[in-house]
């Protein structure tokens, strides 16, 4: 992969990993979004978006909420769906990249605890100049912060490429399980994460009125799809 | 007492940079620098200007630790803003600031993360279940998200500005109450559609496989649902996929 070929994943990186928590936080980061716009940057959305609604099922349950820790989906997820865009003809590609997009936001969840922690190092630098009301300092912290985060999500981005790409394509030139099991098994993976948390997470009710709209919902999709 | 006049202007300052209130998020001061940030436009019209007392005082207050949602902040700063601009007392603001962050941190919880998002996800899922392309299943999701993420942060600077100290009143009202179980029902009634749907289109068309799938699914899904805590689904999911990646090139 060529330099050029790098660098619009990268800045895509860049854009989703930004977006996790800085800034806008307008959800381009959520999987079924950054992978599919991988996958178009590679000449090929279709891929993207599947292997983007997989992660999307797994994603489910990733709820920011507030100072708790969790996978970094933004960059995984432009990861995920550029390796996906390389590898797809091949038999194990869905599993192998689903699997490589699971340990880059393992990975970038941390690098975004280790930003957090340099922002709270400069806040401490900084204290003094914010309660004397600097506006200088302010600035200074926000913009510091927003760029520290840009730099983190292109270089997680990069790193990931750069060391993944070529551990995926050897894993999918010794891959032996049938294409059509394995897609099926990591799909059917998801799903079952899926499910469970939208039966924990989504507070809706009483057990029985929960199955009871799930079983709607099924028996709608069975009538539409089938 | 009456607000003092903000300009348009410095609104949509606020508001653009609340999109980035949280881009010095720490453990040490939370949001509290955001705040800081986010004020800041408006705080330039207090008596003295940028650099005089008050605005400097101001500043400095604004910029403590602080916690909430980072899109009802936008509440926090509109009340805050009034409050700096009419005068409050400062031990007040400083209350204040402080009775602001638990409810605004759980309603924003409750209604964004653990409803709006979902059912936003779910519905673009089904998207794709239906056979959209790709443009159509991403505008589905950031077009409806955007629209209830956009609108909460401006709906929560006006109402901030407009009640001032009294914003928990506005925070107390039957909608916001209700519209996180209301919007979780509907995403749970949609993720009984949307997720057989997606898992069939994945899958591809050969419908035995999808319904084998499907079954060993729904088995999966209900010993997760018994075992997983909240945000170990993921690990769950890394564990498996890394047994079927070991067996898929031991094979």
């Amino acid at each position: 992969m060529s330099a050029l070929e790098i660098l619009p994943i990268v800045l895509l990186g860049v854009v989703c990993g930004l977006d996790v928590v800085s800034f806008p936080q307008g959800m381009i980061s959520r999987p079924i979004v950054a992978a599919t716009a991988a996958g178009a940057l590679g000449g090929h959305a279709g891929d993207g978006l599947l292997i983007g609604a997989v992660l999307e099922l797994i994603a489910l349950e990733t709820l920011p909420f507030g100072a708790s820790r969790y996978p970094e989906w933004g960059t995984a997820s432009v990861v995920g769906g550029a390796l996906f865009v390389d590898q797809a003809p091949m038999p194990g590609a869905l599993p192998l990249c689903v699997f490589a997009a699971l340990c880059a936001a393992m990975v970038s969840g941390s690098s975004m605890v280790a930003i957090r922690r340099l922002n709270g190092r400069w806040a401490g630098q900084l204290h003094d100049e914010v309660e004397r009301g600097s506006r200088r300092a302010v600035m200074r912290l926000q913009i510091g912060g927003l760029m520290a985060d840009v730099l983190r999500a292109a270089l997680v981005t990069l790193v990931l490429i750069v060391v993944l790409r070529p551990i995926v394509s050897a894993a999918a030139e010794v891959w032996g399980a049938p294409a059509t099991m394995s897609t099926a098994l990591v799909v059917g993976i998801a799903t079952a994460v899926a499910g469970g948390i939208v039966w924990n997470a989504l507070p809706a009710g009483s057990q029985r009125f929960r199955a009871g709209l799930i079983a709607a919902g099924v028996i709608a999709a069975v009538m539409v799809g089938g | 007492m009456s607000a003092r006049r903000v300009s348009p202007l410095t609104w949509i300052a606020t508001y653009l940079r609340l999109l980035g209130v949280q881009g010095a998020w720490n453990y040490e001061t939370l949001l509290g620098n955001g705040i800081g940030f986010a004020t800041e436009p408006a705080l330039r019209s207090l008596p003295g200007g940028v650099g005089g007392a008050a605005y400097t005082q101001a500043l400095a207050r604004e910029s403590r630790y602080f916690n909430a949602h980072p899109y009802l902040a936008s509440v926090a700063v509109g009340a805050l803003v009034r409050a700096e601009l009419d005068g409050v007392e400062p031990q007040t603001i400083e209350r204040f600031r402080t009775a602001l962050c638990s409810p605004l941190g759980s309603l924003g919880d409750q209604l964004v993360w653990a409803a709006w998002l979902p059912f936003c996800s779910l519905l673009s899922l089904a998207a794709f279940g239906l056979g959209a392309s790709p443009a159509v299943v991403v505008l589905v999701f950031l077009l409806t998200y955007n629209a209830g993420h956009l609108a909460l942060r401006a709906w929560g600077l006006a109402v901030g500005y407009q009640r001032g100290l009294t914003v928990a009143l506005a925070l107390n009202n039957q909608f916001l109450r209700h519209a996180p179980m209301h919007i979780a029902r509907a995403a749970t009634l949609l993720a009984g559609f949307a997720v057989p749907l997606t898992l069939h289109r994945a899958v591809g068309t050969e419908l035995s496989l999808a319904l084998y799938t499907a079954a060993a699914a729904f088995v999966g899904a209900l010993l997760i649902a018994r075992v997983a805590v909240r945000s170990q689904g993921w690990r769950v999911a890394l564990g498996l996929v890394a047994i079927l990646v070991l067996y898929g090139v031991t094979r």
